[in-house]
């Protein structure tokens, strides 16, 4: 484990040296925002929305006591989705998506040869490759987070309002009530540290698979689970720190 | 030139090369041969240093590779173009911009020079108006090609191909192996070759080095293979039909 963790380490200060020119790194990084935000925006939005309508029915459903307000539903969802499911819930989604995505484009390239291909004309394949990935991912989470926090409470407002369990005028109030702007940080400073998590390690998973298309599929699948747990360890850490 | 001395590398106990030497000439295809597993793509890994041997140097025209660091490599690594067994092409980009991509990487050119020495390699390699297509819609040996034209486009002074026919049918291994020797010649290129194509051996084979188990067997050139040698290497020369029969009508 420990052994692991050191070659991580100094897989991540390789991205770091021997970097290509600004202008390499720009188009690739424009490009990595689109495969890895762009492309989550659908998938974000459909579990926020989701997800924001099943804790509003849940929440409306377990608050039997008839003293505490109504508007305490929509409280609750909002510091739900704002603290976790916006940002932890959501790069756990995402690190299947796009570190599965990362892990097996590494992978493949790591065993077709194209990485060597790479070192052999003296470029840094770790910089060239996952720079733009981590930047693109760091740089995406927190916007993903930002659209996951506003649907998620939309969600809330859909089922709620729709099913006729809250009126729009309570649902509003409780988002409103005793609202914490910090709490929006503590999102985006989440989905930020995800971010970097899950591109780096699904990078070093993928690039350094040895073997064929099974290893593939095993770095793929260790990518993801390692990610998870990495983040679910970070949001523990986070919320230590920041609340 | 290319100078390897006492190459030795092993992987977890395993011997995988021995002490191996050899000098590889200018202007020269020199072949390295052995069965599978006696450590020739390792032998080349190491010239190349993607993998670093345990003992032993490689010179680059007296320059040695295994000093200094990545940045001080960098003027020898521009110098070398290299074509992979399975082409190792860039999924991502079209056979245009894989050739392009060094260029892109390690020159200052225009795109219109850029452009036009894309164009020269694809016509050498005789995939003109290939262009815009990607990896996956050409064949097995217009990958190959491809991989040349890549190698080719930095003007290296040194190429290297592992096993450049594997996977492909006679009639284009021929052409590949006419294709390796012409540009050897006409660019007066150090060239190394991984094979075990017997065929390559008696084409284009300036020298050959036979490797078995790790070791360097023997050394020569295509007639003097034909001849008498050591055991292990008579044993993989003419355990080919054609060469036994060939051998048995002297």
């Amino acid at each position: 484990m420990l052994s692991v963790i050191g070659r991580y380490l100094i897989f991540l200060g390789k991205l770091f040296t021997r970097r290509e020119s600004l202008k390499v790194y720009w188009k690739r990084f424009i490009d990595e925002c689109i495969g890895i935000g762009v492309s989550s925006v659908f998938i974000v939005a459909i579990v926020a929305v989701f997800i924001g309508a099943v804790v509003c029915l849940q929440t409306r459903a377990n608050l039997v006591s008839p003293v505490i307000p109504i508007y305490v539903v929509s409280n609750i969802v909002r510091d739900m989705t704002l603290l976790e499911l916006s940002s932890t819930f959501m790069c756990v989604v995402l690190a299947g998506k796009v570190g599965s995505n990362i892990a097996g484009e590494l992978g493949t390239m790591k065993i077709t040869e194209q990485i060597d291909a790479l070192e052999v004309m003296g470029i840094n394949s770790a910089s060239y490759l996952v720079l733009p990935k981590l930047l693109a991912a760091v740089f995406t989470f927190p916007l993903l987070a930002i659209i996951s926090g506003f649907l998620g409470i939309f969600g809330g407002y859909l089922a709620g309002t729709l099913s006729g369990i809250i009126t729009p005028e309570d649902y509003v109030y409780g988002i409103r009530y005793s609202f914490i702007p910090f709490n929006v940080f503590i999102s985006i400073i989440k989905a930020f540290v995800f971010g970097f998590l899950i591109s780096t390690i699904s990078a070093f998973q993928g690039y350094n698979t040895r073997g064929g298309a099974l290893e593939v599929g095993q770095a793929s699948t260790s990518a993801v689970t390692n990610s998870c747990i990495a983040v679910l360890i970070a949001d523990y850490l986070l919320a230590e720190l920041l609340t | 030139m290319i100078e390897i001395k006492n190459i030795t590398k092993s992987f977890n106990d395993r011997m995988v090369l021995d002490n191996v030497s050899g000098v590889f000439k200018k202007g020269e295809t020199s072949l390295v041969i052995g069965a599978s597993g006696t450590g020739k793509s390792v032998l080349l890994k190491c010239m190349l240093d993607l993998v670093r041997p345990e003992a032993g140097t490689t010179l680059y025209d007296g320059r040695d590779f295994y000093i200094g660091d990545e940045e001080d490599k960098k003027d020898i690594r521009r110098e070398m173009g290299v074509l992979f067994q399975g082409g190792a092409l860039f999924d991502s980009k079209t056979v245009h911009q894989n050739i392009q991509f060094p260029l892109d990487m390690l020159t200052e050119m225009g795109d219109g020079e850029k452009k036009d020495r894309v164009e020269f390699c694809l016509q050498r390699v005789g995939l003109e108006g290939t262009g815009k297509r990607m990896p996956s819609e050409i064949s097995g040996g217009m990958k190959k090609r491809v991989g040349i034209a890549r190698a080719i486009v930095m003007n290296p002074k040194y190429l290297f191909c592992d096993e450049p026919n594997s996977g492909l049918d006679p009639l284009t291994s021929i052409k590949i192996d006419e294709l390796i020797k012409e540009i050897t010649d006409e660019f007066e290129i150090t060239t190394v070759v991984i094979t075990h194509d017997m065929n390559s051996v008696l084409s284009i084979g300036d020298k050959i080095m036979f490797l078995h188990k790790g070791k360097k067997l023997w050394e020569g050139n295509s007639q003097a293979i034909m001849g008498d040698t050591v055991p292990e290497l008579e044993e993989f020369v003419f355990c080919n039909k054609a060469l036994s029969l060939m051998r048995a009508g002297k």
